[in-house]
């Protein structure tokens, strides 16, 4: 008979610092890669199916990928966003995608699509973090 | 593509499978978070948008 771990009779993980930042580093670049990293390869699995896949529906959208432009602040935190997403903001950078359609319907949708996708990967990375350094 | 409709429920199963998968750690538990937080995306909109309906733009 076999019995379920719950996440407390987990045994803890403690990564060492620099272990740590490149775990945050390959989480940011690849969603889901921390947590495949740590061992949960399901979770990591649905982030990395659900994050991009996000992340170019935003693109279909018609979404902007939005500029650092700091001057004006709403444009420079939904940029921070869009860079939290990791490879598909690469991507589309290096492609010279994710100009946007302002005229488009769907354009508010696609933005927050984008936006949506890398704040929701920032959350994916603290979590890793938290399961590397043992409180999860 | 352009129903307004069909793309919260797209945007509400995404945001929903993810923090179904983040906040829980058995499969079973995960599912009843994620269809909770879908139902309750798509119930909040709908009522929400009723509450709208006799505002002008």
């Amino acid at each position: 008979m076999t019995t379920k771990l719950t996440a407390a009779d987990r045994p803890r993980a403690v990564v060492e610092p620099g272990t740590l930042v490149l775990l945050c580093l390959a989480a940011w670049l690849v969603p889901g890669a921390g947590h495949w990293w740590m061992g949960r390869r399901q979770k990591a699995i649905v982030f990395l199916l659900a994050l991009p896949a996000m992340f170019a529906i935003g693109l279909v959208l018609h979404g902007r990928v939005f500029p650092f432009e700091f001057s004006e602040p709403l444009v420079g935190l939904a940029a921070v966003a869009n860079f939290l997403a990791g490879a598909p903001w690469i991507l589309t950078r290096f492609l010279d995608g994710g100009h946007g359609m302002v005229t488009a319907v769907t354009y508010e949708y696609g933005n927050c699509f984008l936006i949506v996708s890398g704040l929701l990967n920032f959350l994916v990375i603290l979590d890793a973090y938290d399961v590397a350094v043992g409180r999860k | 593509m352009t129903s307004h409709f069909f793309l919260l429920v797209l945007f509400a199963f995404f945001v929903s499978t993810v923090f179904g998968v983040l906040l829980r750690d058995e499969p079973r538990q995960q599912l009843r978070t994620g269809a909770v937080m879908f139902g309750g995306f798509i119930a909040t909109a709908l009522v929400l948008g009723w509450l709208m309906y006799p505002f002008p733009l």
